[in-house]
């Protein structure tokens, strides 16, 4: 039934308000998002207009839970603030029955988001997804749900589930599946950030678990080891087909490739190793993102999915 | 963000990390006075560049690229070594493991006074980012290549890790003394600076800490004797001392100017320029010329926020770069509406004189818009349906050219 998000979630969006929370607010009703309220600071009672409905503002997060019971939280708060963000609507799900956080905003302070991961991993109920993400998309029969800035009308609902460091090669993961007429069950853009929340593992263990995905497409950049642990994990756990990418094989040492968390460094983080565990881990390798439809296609045959 | 050696080792001292007397000079004559006021007889004459390896580098001159010296840190003896060093360090090129052929113009020296070493050691601070911590790793074999000792003697690197919000435990640091075999005076020293720099890591938004080597003295102090320091540039809102610090000299004049555009770029050495959105989708552009045989000449993600201003400028960058003999645009329309892309593409290229061959892909929102814009365009635009397409044709035009 997809991953963490569905049809029915409600959804809260810290930062409505603002420019890129009305924007994107205004985008996810438009895609039969459940978009339940919003919160600014200062701006409680007020109400945003949405295309199919008017949504109220609250001044806090707990306040907005209390009155809609969102089990959503989208965040559009500039960076300096947004890691506040994070931790106001962890304890606020905290007090509640828990729910999904997910942080859209880029260039937060690493450290403030290392105090941020350590708060929401004190609540085993609450998770975090980004920061410096495109964020998580399921989606349905009409329309569908998406907490993020993903351009909805090029997924459709389908079995196969994608889990990105990437923003814009998470959407070019999509168009691959599309072009090899399958839909998605969930997309999860885990952000490109040194320390966010959910990683890898937790992706492909929830894919694992999910019914309706069958196969996991995973796009991993150079820098730290995230994609090898992965790989590693899902040697041992996954018995579903995984056809994995990793963006970076030209990239020079120690230079830092757009995101913050894309970088070689001390020789570590390259995408020939990346690739290696990859394979070692049996997961089916795309060298060139043009490829992972068919890729996909080979490893769903190889599975009888096809 | 990088600072130099002699900021760092302010910054230590204010932090109460223990540091010999020094003095950031400009001129040779900045040398002699600062010798003469530091009233060590043996000094150490240093190099200050953003790159590690000064030691083991090279001097060159800028204009005839004779060898000047070997070692761009230099032990003084007399006033006339330090002339001599000063002289041959001062406005040269210093060319290290770490700064590529090209090397970096010296423009900054640091007088330091002498110290008897009894033993060097590693220490290094960053984030670790699979601990999501701050991870603190030292060793008993300073001086070394850390890489080296990691490779090839994992087993002597010593490793705890402190947390923004609890501080340092006490204890992980005195077992860090004890891994290190410290003893008495040098073991609080230890525990002393390792509480310092965990302070310091978190007040100042540092991305890294390196001592290498970090010294035991004679006496059995721990002394820093070197200081790599650099800071989280998402944490400048709050530390507008940063900016005071940044040395521009250092700092590629041209990923700057991108940067203050709202552009990530990066140069490379290849000949086809690519302009894209997203980083992952950028390298993932780079990975696919290579793959068909073609070498990207940058990295340049224009980002979610791209407008007709900021494409113009990333354009104009690409084509400032003298091998460049083709481009490829790659768009995944989102919130960035590939008509958009298509009508700053061609002003940009009417603007700019376009004279190499221009590959478009576009996907994503308005991708039939933007073509169509493009077709009904007077530019020599090929345009393309996937990545492998686009950089298949790039490579094959930028061939003929050749």
């Amino acid at each position: 039934m997809s991953i963490w998000i569905h049809e029915k979630s409600k959804v809260l969006i810290q930062g409505i308000t603002g420019k890129q929370g009305t924007f994107h607010g205004t985008k996810m009703d438009e895609y039969n998002t459940n978009v339940v309220g919003g919160v600014t600071p200062g701006k409680g009672g007020q109400f945003v207009e949405l295309p199919s409905k008017k949504v109220p503002v609250f001044n806090t997060v707990a306040e907005g839970l209390e009155d809609t019971k969102a089990d959503v939280s989208l965040i559009y708060v500039p960076a300096r603030f947004a890691a506040a963000a994070i931790v106001e609507a962890a304890d606020a799900f905290h007090e509640k029955e828990g729910g999904l956080i997910v942080c859209i905003t880029e260039g937060i302070p690493i450290l403030d988001m290392v105090k941020a991961v350590a708060r929401v991993n004190q609540y085993p109920e609450v998770r975090l997804i980004g920061p410096n993400c495109p964020g998580i998309i399921t989606p349905g029969d009409i329309g569908g749900s998406k907490a993020g800035i993903m351009p909805g009308f090029i997924h459709a609902k389908g079995r196969i589930g994608i889990v990105s460091k990437s923003g814009t090669l998470t959407y070019e993961a999509v168009a691959q599946t599309m072009s090899v007429g399958e839909g998605q069950s969930t997309c999860v853009g885990i952000g490109g950030d040194p320390v966010n929340g959910t990683g890898f593992i937790d992706c492909l263990d929830a894919f694992e678990k999910d019914d309706q995905t069958v196969a996991v497409v995973m796009i991993g950049e150079i820098g730290g080891s995230a994609e090898e642990e992965a790989a590693e994990w899902a040697s041992k756990n996954m018995t579903k087909p995984i056809v994995g990418f990793v963006a970076g094989s030209t990239a020079p040492p120690g230079k830092r490739m757009g995101h913050a968390g894309a970088i070689i460094s001390g020789g570590k983080g390259t995408a020939a190793e990346k690739f290696k565990a990859f394979e070692a881990a049996g997961i089916y390798v795309a060298r060139d993102p043009s490829e992972i439809g068919n890729v996909l296609v080979k490893a769903l045959e190889d599975s009888g999915l096809r | 963000m990088n600072i130099h050696e002699y900021q760092g080792k302010i910054l230590f001292k204010e932090a109460g990390v223990k540091v010999q007397d020094g003095i950031h000079c400009k001129t040779v004559n900045d040398a002699l006075n600062a010798y003469d006021s530091l009233g060590s007889k043996v000094v150490a004459v240093k190099s200050q560049i953003h790159a590690g390896g000064r030691g083991k580098g090279t001097l060159y001159d800028q204009e005839t690229n004779d060898l000047v010296m070997e070692g761009g840190v230099k032990i003084a003896f007399s006033r006339e070594d330090v002339e001599k060093y000063a002289q041959n360090i001062i406005g040269r090129k210093l060319v290290t493991k770490q700064t590529g052929a090209s090397g970096k113009i010296v423009n900054n020296l640091y007088i330091e006074a002498g110290c008897s070493i009894a033993h060097e050691y590693y220490l290094a601070l960053l984030v670790d980012r699979e601990a999501k911590s701050i991870l603190i790793m030292a060793s008993t074999e300073g001086g070394m290549d850390i890489e080296e000792v990691a490779e090839k003697t994992p087993e002597a690197i010593h490793k705890i890790w402190t947390h923004p919000v609890d501080g340092l435990n006490e204890n992980d640091a005195v077992e860090m003394a004890d891994n290190l075999n410290l003893e008495g005076i040098s073991k609080q020293e230890l525990v002393s600076m390792l509480n310092s720099l965990s302070k310091m890591f978190v007040e100042k938004d540092c991305s890294m800490i390196e001592i290498n080597p970090l010294v035991r003295s004679e006496s059995g102090e721990m002394i820093a004797l070197d200081a790599k320091v650099s800071f989280d540039e998402n944490a400048s809102f709050r530390h507008p001392w940063m900016e005071e610090m940044r040395d521009h000299s250092e700092e590629e004049e041209v990923e700057t100017r991108a940067h203050d555009h709202g552009l990530s770029y990066v140069k490379l050495d290849g000949n086809i320029g690519c302009l894209v959105n997203g980083a992952g989708l950028a390298m993932a552009s780079m990975d696919v010329i290579k793959l068909y045989g073609g070498e990207p000449a940058n990295f340049l993600d224009i980002g979610g926020g791209a407008t007709r201003d900021s494409i113009t400028t990333a354009f104009g960058i690409i084509l400032e770069d003298d091998n460049v003999e083709g481009i490829l645009v790659n768009i995944f329309g989102g919130i960035i509406q590939c008509d958009m892309v298509a009508r700053s593409v061609i002003e940009a290229s009417n603007e700019l004189g376009l004279k190499v061959p221009l590959v478009v892909r576009f996907s994503g929102t308005n991708h039939v818009e933007g073509k169509e814009v493009l077709d009904s365009c007077d530019l020599d635009v090929h345009t393309a349906s996937t990545l492998a397409e686009g950089a298949e044709k790039i490579v094959n035009l930028t061939r003929r050219v050749e």
